[in-house]
């Protein structure tokens, strides 16, 4: 049943909404996984980053997308809470478990399902336009599924389109940049080395200056 | 529809078959480098055409529209690829706004607001609102570029649309429609033409500075053939007689040369070699209407000049 609303919120309003305000020109698109299991990891500057991620791919896989939320502030009230899982259908993240309980074990299950997470290794939206440091919980979940693929995607223009703290979209072209794919290094410190160098070479490849 | 536009529509039908029979061919028989791309450019004049001729075959209200979404999607790119202050965010807002005012006035057919709304009451709004926000560090560059971008991408194409409005008595042989399909289709066939003569007999480069490609031959044998082409077309789709086809034909062509050249000169300042990639092998909107932001306006003129 919520698989039918996400695709028929999708078809009518988000990507007729994306198409019109945003309009995305992505470099190696082809550089999506067609399939799970894998994780894309983006850069997170907007609320429209997770829905222009999702709408990259194919109404068929679209109920296999899942982005993963920091449940605190998506769960914190019942309209945004329905609406975070039944039409987003996020994975809820504690982003400060209680102690002894394992914060990512249902995110691993649906991984292991095969299903595509969204990832923000930043966390949160922070500045428009700047890239902040990555939090290593996504080192985590690959330790624990080594061979899962991780796509690295970076948007340039979200976050002047629709910045933390302000609720008006604002046109704008927006530059998406797909990296190629990395897996498990062996180490956390070395797997997010590999990422942090994925990002940053994604970012320079779009040339954008930041946003004063 | 009058019989007269059915006749050039056919006519643009051929043009592009005839395009596409030559860019065939010459992947056939003479292949090079650009071939691919010439092949999408190809494709996209086909979608291009035939989105704006559906555009003017179904109504007025929808050709208006069609331009406001012209006007829409080059203003955005001008906003992307322009550097723009943090805090003009609201203020691009009510520029975007501007869009679907200024073509309501076109649809009213109201001239004494269509003509004045840009040039003085947003010319003076957008500041005001840049005051309230209060970020002085910037000021003039920025309000001297969203004014730029609203005149480019709004005033100016604009006037393409007002053709539609003018009273068909002015034009008994196509009405408003049969000058916007005059000044549009010799607005990009000169674009084509200055390009295809450039590449044949071009030597001599006219401004090296800021657009390397542009030669001398290409030039003025463009503007020479598209002059032709506005003379044996006045007849069919213009109230223009006696000298003033010639006229219109040295306007567009003209006009549209020094069009390109100033998106050209945008595009080097920022260092980038397309505003956009919306429409494959020709790059962004903005490089497509650029021709078309200095003869719209140009053109109308001349010709409410003469017999409105």
């Amino acid at each position: 049943m919520s698989r039918w609303l996400q695709a028929i919120f999708f078809i009518l309003l988000v990507r007729p909404f994306l198409a019109l305000v945003l309009g995305v020109n992505l470099r190696h698109a082809e550089r999506l996984p067609e399939s799970g299991p894998a994780i894309l990891a983006a850069n997170h500057n907007s609320h429209l980053d997770t829905l222009l991620l999702m709408s990259l791919f194919p109404l068929s896989q679209l109920h296999r997308v899942r982005p993963v939320a920091a449940a605190d502030y998506f769960l914190k009230n019942r309209f945004i809470a329905w609406f975070a899982l039944n039409i987003m259908h996020i994975l809820p993240l504690a982003r400060r478990p209680k102690p002894g309980v394992a914060p990512l074990a249902h995110i691993e299950e649906v991984l292991a399902q095969g299903d595509i997470l969204i990832l923000f290794p930043e966390g949160s939206r922070g500045e428009p336009e700047k890239r902040s440091e990555l939090k290593s919980g996504i080192a985590h979940l690959m330790g624990h599924a080594p061979a899962v693929p991780v796509v690295p995607i970076y948007f340039h223009g979200l976050g002047k389109a629709l910045p933390k703290g302000d609720w008006l979209p604002i046109p704008f072209f927006v530059d998406g940049f797909v990296g190629e794919a990395l897996t498990w290094q062996g180490t956390r410190t070395e797997t997010m080395q590999a990422l942090e160098a994925r990002f940053a070479e994604l970012e320079q490849q779009g040339g954008h200056g930041a946003w004063e | 529809m009058p019989l007269n536009l059915q006749y050039a529509l056919y006519g643009i039908l051929g043009l592009l078959v005839l395009g596409t029979l030559i860019i065939g061919l010459k992947r056939q028989f003479k292949p090079g480098p650009g071939d691919h791309e010439l092949w999408l450019r190809m494709r996209s004049w086909w979608v291009m055409a035939g989105l704006f001729i559906l555009a003017i075959a179904v109504n007025r209200q929808l050709s208006i529209v069609f331009f406001a979404l012209v006007s829409f999607l080059a203003l955005k790119e001008y906003f992307s690829i322009i550097p723009t202050r943090r805090a003009d965010r609201r203020v691009l807002f009510w520029a975007y706004l501007a869009i679907p005012l200024q073509y309501f006035w076109v649809s009213e057919a109201w001239f004494g607001m269509f003509i004045v709304f840009i040039p003085v009451y947003l010319f003076l709004f957008i500041p005001l609102k840049m005051v309230i926000v209060g970020e002085t560090q910037g000021f003039l560059k920025a309000a001297g570029t969203l004014h730029w971008g609203l005149m480019t991408t709004v005033f100016s194409l604009s006037h393409a649309a007002f053709l539609l409005a003018l009273p068909d008595a002015g034009n008994p042989a196509a009405g408003g429609a049969g000058l916007l399909l005059f000044l549009v289709f010799l607005t990009q066939f000169n674009d084509v033409m200055q390009f295809v003569w450039g590449k044949l007999i071009g030597r001599i480069k006219v401004i090296p500075k800021v657009s390397p490609g542009k030669t001398v031959g290409g030039f003025l044998c463009g503007v020479t053939t598209t002059t032709l082409v506005a003379w044996l077309a006045a007849p069919y789709l213009t109230p223009l007689i006696g000298w003033q086809p010639i006229v219109a034909g040295l306007i567009i062509g003209i006009g549209g040369f020094v069009g390109d050249v100033t998106i050209s000169a945008l595009k080097r300042d920022l260092g980038i070699k397309d505003s956009g990639s919306l429409i494959p092998g020709h790059g962004g909107i903005l490089d497509r209407v650029d021709s078309l932001t200095y003869t719209a306006p140009l053109f109308f003129h001349f010709v409410y000049y003469l017999h409105y």
